[in-house]
């Protein structure tokens, strides 16, 4: 009797788990298939049989050429990932270890930057980004995107950090581990699951921040999110044309996080020691 | 515009200084900030011609959704950014943006032919007789209707009809059982959706947005009929869930088919007669926009999509060059011989409307030219008015007043209020945002 109200609660939670998945995964699945309909077909209304034509996919690359902005994206994602990873492992760690008095402070303070609407400072920041000639550059958006993505990598590194036990790094000092020694080879292996999924997740995250990306770029910098952009319409047909570029701006960010799935999963689940 | 470049024009302005030419244009790079629609992508795949012809020049083109583009150009034009050396920019743009000095005003030779610019295109794009952007298409409104469906239904619809003739056609073209609605109007709400069209139908009835002293002027008699035939009109006779309708919607169903009369766009005369896209291309008419029996106005709708060069650029010369070359009849005809007469931009120049081959392809043409004509934008009610423009209103407030005033009109079409209620409510939201401004004293 109580394996079979086992079973059958394991059926259950199972039936919720794939409708709760597929709820969420169901607005990318209809821009998929939109993206396979004909102009006509996607504004006619609801329907899940497409005619699986490439035709938006053809307009979209003959429109607009998929590789810059794709690079684009790239260079802006990894790079900004890569320079807030090393800012915040250190600013992570002293929080962790060397807390003070005003530790809890700062770091309500770092998330409260993150409470301000962009649009607040879209003048200042335009400025400055015209005056100092970063306007449209990668480099001037990777330093935007790395201090907008900040606050979030130092509160999830300084969580992880938090679950090591100071003693381990303590023991590692009493060996004679300097400072440098101890933040590479002791703290960060221990970290990996951590610092691999604030990694993919701010990577994701750069990738598809689309209100700076679009305002501090014209040709040379614009990433995916101003391609996708410039397929909207306000006369004329273009929801199959829309969905195919999306599609096409996604794909490559969700065949990252298909592969990595396992990591981010337990970066996110489990803390570093258990 | 990185150092070398702007090194290189002043060096170029510098030789053509000296050797007195005009326009020095070598090894330039323009770039275009421009809206994605038929019209425009054509232009971007023509520009290869344009290059070819100009050596020097190179285009960069930054396509954006028309909102996007006019958030971004608005950020960049206001600091004197400098990102962009040409826009594209509508009606409403142009005189705001002139006579904040953003815009440089544009003189061309005689070959440019300016005079063939149809007036009251000509008249929207100028601010004190000089011209500020060159129109690139335009548009007024009019009447689109199945000619099977009115006569299957016994009526008819004259050249130039009133509301009445509309609303007694709509009634008979009806029937909801076969998903075939009377009439399909905009109802989505925003200041360029719902509000333009119904800023011409208040027009037509004689309505105005504000009299002489900026004071609002929803509380009159000529926008409660307005308001309240819009509203009869599109519960009697229209499709369901029309409020969330805005110009594209309306499009796809009256290309399937569903509705009996659509007023939009002139420029939606192409797609509906166009046998790939339209399941009636070969059964639709045209008329002038309605107009109230009494009331000599039938809307005053006309928006041009036009080029423009921002005070900011710092390759004027050659933005000259580009948009002369892009609004020029050399153009029309470039694009006729690569795709038909159909798709030449249309609403910009008379010698197109006097072309019969174009007539001939475009059995749309001759409406549009009579509906862009009747459009004065100048004076766009019947009664006395403060401001120019004509499916808006010419003030840089208008963008948030008049969708204020849309959500209020889309809510009453979609059952929330009553007429009375969403009047009340675009008065008082109007007359604050018009004292905040400073309009009203």
């Amino acid at each position: 009797m109580a394996r079979a109200t086992s079973r059958n609660a394991r059926v259950g939670w199972t039936v919720a788990a794939w409708f709760v998945a597929l709820l969420i995964f169901f607005p990318i699945l209809y821009t998929i298939i939109t993206s396979l309909k004909s102009e006509q077909e996607a504004i006619a209304g609801f329907d899940l049989i497409p005619s699986f034509t490439l035709e938006s996919y053809q307009t979209v690359q003959s429109q607009n050429n998929y590789w810059r902005p794709f690079t684009n994206s790239v260079i802006l994602a990894v790079g900004s990932t890569i320079l807030a990873l090393i800012v915040a492992i250190p600013a992570a760690w002293a929080m962790a270890f060397s807390p003070t008095k005003r530790t809890k402070d700062i770091l309500m303070w770092m998330l409260s930057t993150k409470m301000m609407p962009a649009v607040a400072v879209l003048v200042p920041i335009y400025l400055i980004f015209l005056r100092t000639g970063l306007m449209d550059t990668r480099i001037g958006l990777t330093i935007l995107l790395m201090l907008i993505n900040l606050p979030i990598v130092v509160w999830m590194l300084y969580t992880y950090f938090r679950e090591i036990p100071g003693e381990i790094l303590e023991a590692a000092r009493m060996d004679g581990a300097s400072l440098r020694d101890e933040i590479l080879y002791v703290l960060t292996p221990m970290a990996v699951p951590g610092i691999a999924s604030t990694l993919l997740l701010n990577i994701i995250l750069a990738w598809n921040e689309a209100f700076w990306t679009i305002q501090l770029t014209t040709t040379n910098a614009a990433p995916l999110s101003a391609f996708i952009a410039s397929f909207s319409s306000p006369q004329g047909l273009f929801w199959a044309k829309l969905s195919a570029a999306s599609v096409m701006a996604i794909a490559p960010i969700l065949v990252l996080g298909w592969f990595s799935q396992k990591q981010l999963v337990r970066g996110l689940t489990f803390g570093a020691v258990k | 515009m990185t150092m070398t470049f702007r090194a290189l024009l002043g060096a170029t302005a510098l030789c053509a200084t000296a050797a007195g030419i005009a326009a020095a244009q070598d090894n330039v790079t323009l770039t275009i900030a421009t809206v994605n629609n038929g019209d425009m992508i054509r232009m971007q795949g023509l520009t290869g011609e344009f290059t070819a012809a100009n050596p020097g020049i190179t285009v960069e083109w930054v396509t954006l959704e028309e909102n996007i583009l006019r958030e971004r150009v608005t950020t960049d034009i206001a600091t004197q950014g400098g990102q962009y050396d040409i826009l594209t920019i509508g009606t409403y743009e142009v005189p705001i943006w002139a006579k904040q000095g953003w815009l440089a005003p544009l003189e061309f030779d005689e070959a440019y032919a300016a005079d063939d610019l149809i007036p009251p295109v000509r008249d929207a794009l100028s601010v004190d007789g000089k011209l500020y952007a060159a129109p690139f298409y335009a548009e007024s409104a009019m009447v689109m209707y199945r000619t099977d469906l009115a006569e299957a239904a016994g009526v008819t619809i004259p050249e130039s009809p009133t509301w009445t003739d509309i609303m007694n056609a709509a009634k008979a073209m009806t029937d909801k059982s076969k998903e075939q609605y009377g009439i399909c109007l905009r109802g989505k709400p925003g200041w360029g959706e719902n509000m333009a069209f119904l800023t011409a139908m208040a027009n037509s009835y004689g309505a105005r947005w504000f009299d002489t002293d900026w004071k609002p002027q929803f509380d009159s008699a000529e926008w409660k009929a307005t308001l309240t035939d819009y509203l009869t009109m599109m519960n009697e006779y229209g499709p369901p869930g029309a409020s969330s309708n805005g110009f594209n919607e309306n499009l796809s169903l009256f290309q399937q088919g569903k509705c009996g009369i659509w007023i939009d766009a002139t420029v939606a005369a192409s797609f509906v007669t166009d046998p790939e896209d339209s399941t009636v291309a070969d059964k639709v008419g045209f008329a002038q926009f309605p107009n109230k029996e009494g009331v000599d106005n039938h809307g005053n709708w006309l928006w041009a999509w036009s080029l423009a060069i921002p005070t900011s650029s710092d390759a004027q010369d050659a933005a000259k060059t580009f948009i002369a070359w892009a609004t020029s009849k050399g153009y029309t005809e470039l694009v006729a011989s690569k795709e038909g007469w159909r798709a030449a931009p249309p609403g910009t120049r008379t010698s197109l409307y006097e072309n019969a081959e174009y007539q001939k392809e475009a059995p749309f043409a001759e409406m549009t030219l009579t509906a862009i004509n009747a459009a004065n934008t100048q004076k766009a009610s019947v009664q006395d008015i403060p401001y120019t423009g004509g499916q808006f209103v010419a003030i840089p407030e208008f963008q948030g007043i008049g969708t204020a005033v849309g959500q209020q009109f889309s809510a009453a079409l979609a059952g929330q209020m009553s007429v009375d209620d969403a009047l009340a409510g675009a008065q008082s939201n109007t007359t604050r945002e018009m004292t905040r401004a400073g309009y009203i004293k």
